[in-house]
């Protein structure tokens, strides 16, 4: 048996300090499972969320030696362990205690997005026909966990708390599989330019670095929804068509 | 007096997976004020894990489907102690909840036609598995999520339940605390759904992850409400076993229907060798038919890996007792194998089975199109839980409901892989609509405010007992002991002398439980959760091993080496739990009704 040792932020709502703890290590373990020893033996009140450990729920996110990244899926063996490995909480969201923030946000922004609206079926029975091909772009978006590693990482929230006016990488992807959705009727396009914040995005990829999901949020999401609402506000043709429909 | 918040709702649903979010988004539509408990974030629930898909017998790749041969399907795979009147509601009322999915923006893999592509699966006759590679878990909690946050349903998010609360013989409300703050919270309702999953955490290696505690059984269970079937544990027969701290982890059955093969050390695929009567008709007899299954020819008959996870599961324990295991103690299964027969394997391998991959490549260093993987059996899923009603969801306390992995009755003892995705959506419809329609029928019960104070009292017990003694005896510990314990006599082989250890250990268990120590505050404290969940873990606990004890017969998920046979007798009834006067758990049978004439007729017609 080895050990290791681990540098956890511990404390609440913002106020708190990294402790270190040292413990054995077997092979395959992934941080999480340090956490979880470090729990059970030395800290029975650490505070850590966390479901599924398979990288399915997206509930463990933490930075991890300053990395944004599911402690399920992270092994020890990728990490330097000659030194501490630092985990701390996700700096984008407010501090509750230890490992866990408040994500509350990112719940409340979506209950903001429009939400579905199909065309009427296509066949008597109530059914739809699509075709592969038609939903494999959708699909790589709905492959998305919520676990808002993208949301952490994104300067224009991380440094600049734009919050109130930019929804942020995950609910851009969210926004493009409604929008390439085949069977979807609803238009978000003018609210993406005002209320969402599309504008924001300098389009640095940090988001796409950080998915463990591994969509390609920026040129598959991102990139096509700026161009729609290039394409519906800033031409030349369509807005002087708009003046004159006014 | 205890402290709380107190919440108003005409109905509250307990546990928001797929059972949970699907009665909520019914109950809300039939206008009524609905609340949803998460005992974790809204869409981080177990339904995300499952991967393979939701059984329906829509027929868009085989037309011969019908629900008669799903009903007849389920019933083959329960061994015939489900419930017959959910087993023939559940195979009518699937096709309609998948389509409704869509309706909602759910999208399924689709056949060429643009229909919902459907995938082969153990125990299901035509291809029946409406998916989405092998994330069908997540589109479906999602979808439900999505459509749920615009039904005006109230969300209590971090919230777990440690009581119910009653008036009379009715339930009125639930108490609990919020996981966060750590704050008492007090839930008036008019009906309530328990839709709080299984039990897996009871066991040391499961693929079930900290929430599954058995907290709906064990609520229901101390409100006085049935419980039935607790004998039937589902161990599924492939889950990661190697390296140490991943085992348990699913994997998809869907890698075997889409054609991977199970072989032992010497690699034969020994899954030849054990094929039951009931299924040989219907079962390949060489490995080229097996292949030509999985390739979508409807004249071949399905490779002996996809017979019914029990028997899976056993055959793998017996490869393994007899020296024929792999190195980590489990069987190779293989799916690269399948570059022999198609060309560009690597790519649809990766295709079809995206997580899968992802998931070996990451945990376990292994390149799932290059190599075998070692799988094991790892505890799954409860087919037992609370009686219910078969068509109303109620259990046998008026007002309190339980639907999806917390219900039963409609996988008797064996579940088919991807007739649990279907259970949660039409068992989840029902039990809200028809919470909703009790709640229209009463007007709000009165809470007892001397049993909420007790409640608490009770709750924060630990803390009181940790602030005495620093040395004392923490939750992880008690927990630990508890599912190596089950594990070990418990498990998937058991024996009347294990058993009756095993009631002991849990006896010593709880004594020990009722001393637990918590340190630190009430915010966000791991080790007080772990300490609350802990009395409902040995509840559920004491409740399998009497169960299994009072079964002497294998049958499905059941299996017990001093009587190995299925005994036509034990066919007859099933086994309930109950909570006595005096606080004892009491063991009764409960013979089964007898089955329509027009249903039985369906079951011999597709023995054929």
């Amino acid at each position: 048996m080895t050990s290791a040792t681990f540098s956890i932020w511990r404390g609440a709502a913002g106020e708190g300090k990294l402790f270190r703890y040292t413990t054995e290590i077997s092979e395959g373990m992934v941080v999480l499972d340090a956490v979880h020893k470090i729990q059970a033996e030395q800290a029975n009140d650490m505070a850590v969320r966390w479901n599924c450990k398979a990288g399915k729920c997206g509930s463990c996110s933490a930075e991890i030696n300053g990395i944004p990244r599911l402690m399920c899926m992270t092994r020890l063996n990728q990490l330097p362990l000659e030194k501490p490995v630092t985990i701390e909480p996700m700096k984008s969201f407010p501090s509750i205690k230890d490992l866990v923030t408040d994500v509350s946000w990112n719940f409340q922004v979506k209950k903001q997005i429009k939400k579905f609206k199909p065309r009427p079926p296509d066949a008597p029975d109530g059914s739809w026909r699509m075709h592969q091909e038609d939903v494999d772009r959708v699909q790589e978006f709905r492959k998305c966990i919520e676990c808002f590693l993208c949301q952490d990482v994104c300067h224009v929230l991380r440094e600049h708390h734009k919050h109130e006016e930019f929804i942020g990488p995950r609910f851009f992807v969210y926004v493009a599989a409604l929008e390439m959705h085949p069977l979807d009727t609803e238009n978000r396009v003018e609210e993406l330019a005002k209320a969402k914040g599309i504008g924001y995005c300098n389009i640095t990829k940090c988001c796409t670095k950080v998915c463990p999901e591994s969509i390609t949020i920026t040129d598959n999401a991102i990139i096509p929804l700026k161009e729609r609402v290039v394409d519906e506000f800033y031409d030349p043709i369509k807005r002087l068509f708009r003046k004159f429909r006014r | 007096m205890a402290e709380y918040q107190k919440f108003e709702h005409d109905v509250l649903v307990i546990g928001a997976g797929g059972a949970g979010l699907r009665a909520a988004i019914e109950a809300s539509a039939a206008g009524v004020k609905t609340g949803l408990v998460c005992k974790s974030l809204l869409g981080k629930a177990h339904t995300v894990m499952a991967e393979g898909g939701i059984a329906a017998a829509l027929g868009t790749v085989n037309s011969a489907d019908s629900w008669k041969v799903h009903f007849a399907d389920t019933m083959r795979g329960g061994q015939y102690v489900n419930n017959w009147r959910m087993a023939e509601l559940h195979a009518k009322e699937a096709p309609t909840c998948v389509r409704e999915l869509e309706a909602w923006g759910a999208v399924f893999d689709r056949t060429r036609e643009g229909d919902i592509l459907q995938r082969n699966f153990g125990g299901h006759r035509y291809p029946r598995l409406a998916h989405v590679g092998d994330r069908t878990g997540l589109e479906m909690i999602r979808t439900l999520q999505d459509h749920g946050i615009h039904q005006g349903i109230d969300v209590h998010m971090e919230c777990t339940i440690i009581s119910l609360l009653k008036e009379g013989d009715r339930v009125v409300g639930a108490f609990g605390y919020d996981r966060q703050r750590g704050l008492f919270r007090l839930f008036q309702a008019k009906a309530i759904v328990l839709a709080t999953g299984g039990v897996g955490r009871a066991y040391r290696i499961t693929s079930n992850s900290w929430e599954y505690t058995g907290d709906g059984q064990a609520l229901a269970y101390n409100a006085g409400a049935d419980l039935m079937d607790m004998e039937f544990v589902q161990f599924h027969p492939t889950g990661m076993i190697w390296p140490p701290s991943v085992a348990g982890i699913l994997v998809t059955e869907g890698v075997r229907g889409e054609g991977g093969v199970l072989r032992n050390s010497k690699g034969r695929r020994f899954m030849f060798d054990d094929i039951p009567e009931a299924y040989r008709h219907q079962t390949a007899d060489n490995e080229e038919e097996g292949w030509r299954y999985c390739q979508g020819d409807k004249q071949a008959r399905r490779p002996p890996e996809l017979l019914t996870r029990d028997h899976v599961a056993r055959c793998i324990v017996r490869e393994v007792k007899e020296g024929r295991g792999s190195p980590h103690g489990g069987v190779f299964l293989d799916i690269s194998w399948i570059k022999e027969r198609i060309p560009n394997a690597p790519e649809h391998i990766k295709k079809k089975l995206p997580s899968m991959y992802h998931q070996f490549k990451q945990l376990a260093d292994l390149d799932i199109t290059v190599e075998p993987m070692e799988v094991g059996p790892t505890t799954h899923y409860m087919m037992g839980g609370i009686r219910v009603h078969p068509e109303t969801q109620m259990s046998t306390v008026p007002g309190l409901f339980a639907a999806g992995e917390a219900g039963c009755g409609l996988h008797g003892a064996n579940r088919l892989g991807g007739n649990s995705l279907s259970d949660l959506l039409v068992f989840g419809k029902r039990a809200g609509k028809f919470a909703a329609a009790f709640a229209k029928e009463h007007s709000s019960g009165t809470i007892n405010t001397d049993q909420v104070d007790s409640i608490a009292r009770w709750a924060l017990e630990p803390f009181e007992r940790g602030a005495r003694s620093n040395d004392a005896e923490g939750p992880y510990q008690i927990q630990y002991e508890l599912q190596v314990k089950m594990q070990e006599l418990v498990g998937i082989v058991r024996a009347e002398a294990e058993l009756l250890m095993g009631l002991e250990e849990v006896a010593r268990l709880q004594r020990r439980a009722r001393a637990v120590t918590v340190q630190g505050n009430r915010e966000y404290n791991g080790g007080w959760h772990t300490a609350l969940d802990l009395s409902n873990l040995l509840t559920v606990s004491e409740a399998i091993a009497r169960s299994a004890l009072e079964r002497r017969e294998s049958r499905g998920g059941h299996f017990r080496d001093d009587y190995p046979n299925k005994d036509k007798a034990f066919g007859e009834f099933n086994i309930i739990v109950r909570r006595g006067p005096g606080g004892e758990m009491k063991v009764l049978r409960e013979n089964i009704p007898p089955m329509p004439a027009e249903l039985k007729q369906i079951i011999e017609e597709q023995q054929k």
